[in-house]
C-alpha cells in the first residue's frame, strides 16, 4: 500500500475517534448536492429553457458539474488549510519529511466524510444521462466515464493553485474559494446563460466551459449554440492535464518562497 | 565534513504598517554569511537571542527555507533542491511543534513514520526498542499523542526522529517547556546519543545547561552572524570570565595577596569578604597563600557564570 494511502487512512483513524462530528459530517455533505439538484428544477419551475437548453439538458450539465466539484473536493478540498500552515509555520515538519510536501498534505487531512456527495453525484449522473435519452456510442459510454474524472482533476488544479497563493500573500482570504466555489456554481448551469464577456473570460478563459458543458453537448450530440465545433466536446478532457502542469508550476514555484515563522 | 555552509544568508521582508493603508517594507537578514561546518559525530551547540538566526540557520540547513545566498551541503546534498533525499538521512525535532500524530496512539506515528521512511521491519523493531528503554515509553506507547504530557511528547518526538537512523539529528529547543526531570531525562539520552558517536548532532537551545551539559563545541549567532565558533572554555577565555576565589576572613588582611596572575574584584565587609579572580593561576595557590597570610573563615570557589558570558555576547 502506498505511504500517502496510509496516511490518508490514519487520517480517517483519527477523525473517526470524533464519532458524533464524523457522522453529522456524512449526513450535511450528503444534503448538498440535493440542494443543487432543486435549485436547477425550481428554475425550470418558471422557465421552459435556460440558455436553450431543455431541463433534461441542463440536468445532465449540473450532475457532470455536482460529480466534478465533490470528487476533488475530496481528494484536495482541504489544502485550502494550507494558509494556516504557512501562516503558523507548521509546513516545517511537512517539509522535512522524505516525501512530496502537497501529496504529503493531501493525505494527512485527507477527510472521507466528503465520499457520500462523489456517491451521489455519481448516481446523478446515471439518472440525468437516462433521463435524456442519450444515443450511446462506446465513445460516449467512455466519455460518460472520463468527464467527471478530468472535469475533478480540472478543479483539483483550481483548488492547488488557489491555496499556492498563499506562499507569497498569507491574507489572501477568499480570493481561492471565490475561483472553486464560484467554478462549481458557474459550471452547473449551460455557459449560454452568460453575458459574453463574463462567459470569456470563466467559460473559455479559466476553462469551466470544458468541465459540464461541452462535455454535456458531446453526450447529447448537440451542436454548441455558440458555433464552437462539435470535435470540441470531445476534446474538453484534455483541459485536466494542461490545468494540472499549471497548477504544479505555480506549487513548486510557491514552496520556494515559503518562509516559515519565527521559531 | 557532514555539514558545511559558507556566507549563507537568508533575507526577509517585512512590511510594516505607515498609515491606513501605506505598507513600508524593509528588508531583513537572518543568517547574515554564517559560515559553519560540522564533523560526522559531532555534537554542535548553536545559540543566540530570539530573532537572531538560529532557527532560520537550522532551517536552512534542513531544507525547510531556500537560502537568499550562500553555500551548503548536509550530508552531501543541496538541502532545497534535495529535499526529500536529504529528509531520509536526517531527523529534525521541533520543541513547539509536534512531528506525531496528534489523535492517534504514539505506537501508531511510529509505525506511519517506518512506511514514511521505508525502514526494514526488523532494524524498525530493534531502534524502538532501544527508544523504549532509554526513554521509558512503555507506559505511555498506546496513549493517544494529545493526552500525553509535554515531557512524555518529547519523548516520543526524539523516538520518532530517530527511527530511521538519521546521520544528523538536528532539536531545536528539544527542552523548552519541560520541568527538570525531563530535561535530565531528555539530555542524558542526548548525552548517550553523543557517546556512541554515530549520530552528528546540531542542538539549538536558549537553555545554557543544555549546552553546559552536552557540547563540546557551540557557535553562538548574534544578529545573524556568528560571533563565536569553539569550545565552552575557549568562549570563557575569550571573553574574560574567569573563576573566583571567594574568602570570608575573621579580620581584614594586613597586607594585600601578592601573587601574580590573581586581582582583587571586590572587597566587601570591611574588608572581610574578599574576591579575587583568577587569570593566570590555580584556585590551590591563591587558597594556600590566602591561609599563610590570614584567619580564613569560609571559602568558596566560584565557577564562571556562562549566562553571564552569553548575555555579554549578545549585547555586544
Amino acid at each position: 500500500m502506498s505511504v500517502y494511502l496510509r496516511l490518508a487512512a490514519a487520517q480517517v483513524r483519527a477523525h473517526a475517534q470524533y464519532r458524533a462530528s464524523f457522522v453529522i459530517d456524512l449526513i450535511s455533505n450528503a444534503v448538498v448536492t440535493m440542494l443543487d439538484v432543486f435549485s436547477v428544477l425550481i428554475l425550470f419551475r418558471v422557465t421552459r429553457a435556460l440558455g436553450g437548453f431543455g431541463v433534461r439538458d441542463v440536468l445532465v450539465m449540473t450532475a457532470l458539474s455536482a460529480t466534478a466539484f465533490p470528487l476533488a473536493d475530496l481528494l484536495v478540498g482541504e489544502i485550502e488549510k494550507l494558509r494556516g500552515y504557512v501562516r503558523t509555520g507548521l509546513l516545517d515538519t511537512v517539509l522535512v519529511r522524505p516525501l512530496s510536501a502537497l501529496f504529503q498534505l493531501l493525505a494527512i487531512d485527507f477527510s472521507i466524510r466528503r465520499v457520500t456527495r462523489v456517491v451521489q453525484g455519481t448516481i446523478f449522473i446515471v439518472i440525468a444521462l437516462t433521463l435524456a435519452d442519450v444515443h450511446w456510442t462506446p465513445a460516449r459510454v467512455v466519455l460518460a466515464v472520463v468527464a467527471p474524472i478530468t472535469g475533478g482533476l480540472f478543479f483539483c488544479s483550481l483548488f492547488i493553485a488557489g491555496a499556492s497563493v498563499a506562499f507569497w500573500w498569507i491574507d489572501s482570504g477568499e480570493i481561492a474559494n471565490s475561483l472553486t466555489y464560484g467554478g462549481r456554481d458557474f459550471t452547473m448551469y449551460p455557459v449560454t446563460v452568460y453575458a459574453e464577456w463574463f462567459r470569456r473570460l470563466f467559460a473559455y478563459g479559466i476553462g469551466f466551459a470544458f468541465v459540464a458543458y461541452y462535455p454535456a453537448l458531446a453526450l447529447l450530440g448537440r451542436p454548441d449554440p455558440l458555433g464552437a465545433p462539435a470535435w470540441l466536446g470531445w476534446a474538453s478532457p484534455l483541459v485536466a492535464p494542461i490545468a494540472m502542469t499549471l497548477a504544479g508550476l505555480a506549487w513548486r514555484t510557491g514552496i520556494r518562497h515559503y518562509r516559515s515563522s519565527g521559531s | 565534513m557532514i555539514i558545511e555552509a559558507r556566507g549563507l544568508r537568508k533575507d526577509f521582508t517585512v512590511r510594516k504598517k505607515a498609515g491606513r493603508f501605506r505598507r513600508v517594507s524593509t528588508v531583513v537578514s537572518a543568517g547574515d554569511g554564517v559560515d559553519l561546518t560540522v564533523e560526522r559525530g559531532e555534537l554542535l551547540g548553536d545559540i543566540g537571542p530570539n530573532g537572531a538566526g538560529t532557527s532560520t540557520t537550522l532551517k536552512m540547513l534542513t531544507g525547510i527555507l531556500t537560502p537568499t545566498a550562500g553555500h551548503v551541503r548536509v550530508c552531501g546534498y543541496e538541502p532545497v533542491p534535495q529535499r526529500t533525499k536529504l529528509a531520509l538521512g536526517i531527523g529534525v525535532v521541533f520543541g513547539q511543534r509536534s512531528q506525531l500524530w496528534y489523535d492517534l496512539p504514539l505506537r501508531d506515528s511510529f509505525a506511519l513514520l517506518r512506511h514514511i521512511y521505508r525502514v526494514p521491519p526488523a532494524d524498525h523493531a530493534a531502534r524502538l526498542k532501544d527508544c523504549r528503554a532509554l526513554l521509558d515509553l512503555d507506559e505511555f506507547l498506546d496513549t493517544p499523542v494529545r493526552q500525553l504530557s509535554l515531557g512524555q511528547r518529547m519523548r516520543g518526538e526524539l523516538t520518532a526522529a530517530l527511527l530511521h537512523s538519521p546521520s544528523v539529528l538536528f532539536l531545536d529547543e528539544p527542552t523548552i517547556g519541560l520541568d527538570v526531570i525531563s530535561k535530565q531525562a531528555v539530555r542524558s539520552f542526548l548525552a548517550g546519543l553523543r557517546d556512541r558517536g554515530d549520530t552528528t548532532i546540531v542542538l539549538t537551545t536558549h537553555d545554557l545547561a543544555d549546552i553546559e551539559r552536552l557540547c563540546r563545541r557551540l557557535v553562538v549567532i548574534s544578529h545573524g552572524r556568528i560571533v563565536h565558533a569553539g569550545t565552552l572554555t575557549a568562549l570563557h577565555k575569550r571573553y574574560g570570565s574567569r573563576r573566583r576565589v571567594i574568602g570570608d576572613l575573621d579580620e581584614p588582611l594586613l597586607e594585600p595577596l601578592d601573587l601574580p596572575g590573581v586581582t582583587v574584584e571586590s572587597v566587601e565587609a570591611d574588608g572581610r569578604r574578599l574576591t579575587y579572580s583568577l587569570e593566570a593561576t590555580t584556585a590551590g595557590a591563591v587558597i594556600t597563600r590566602l591561609a599563610t597570610i590570614a584567619s580564613l573563615r569560609d571559602l568558596s570557589v566560584v565557577e564562571p557564570d556562562i549566562e553571564e558570558v552569553i548575555a555579554r555576547l549578545y549585547t555586544s
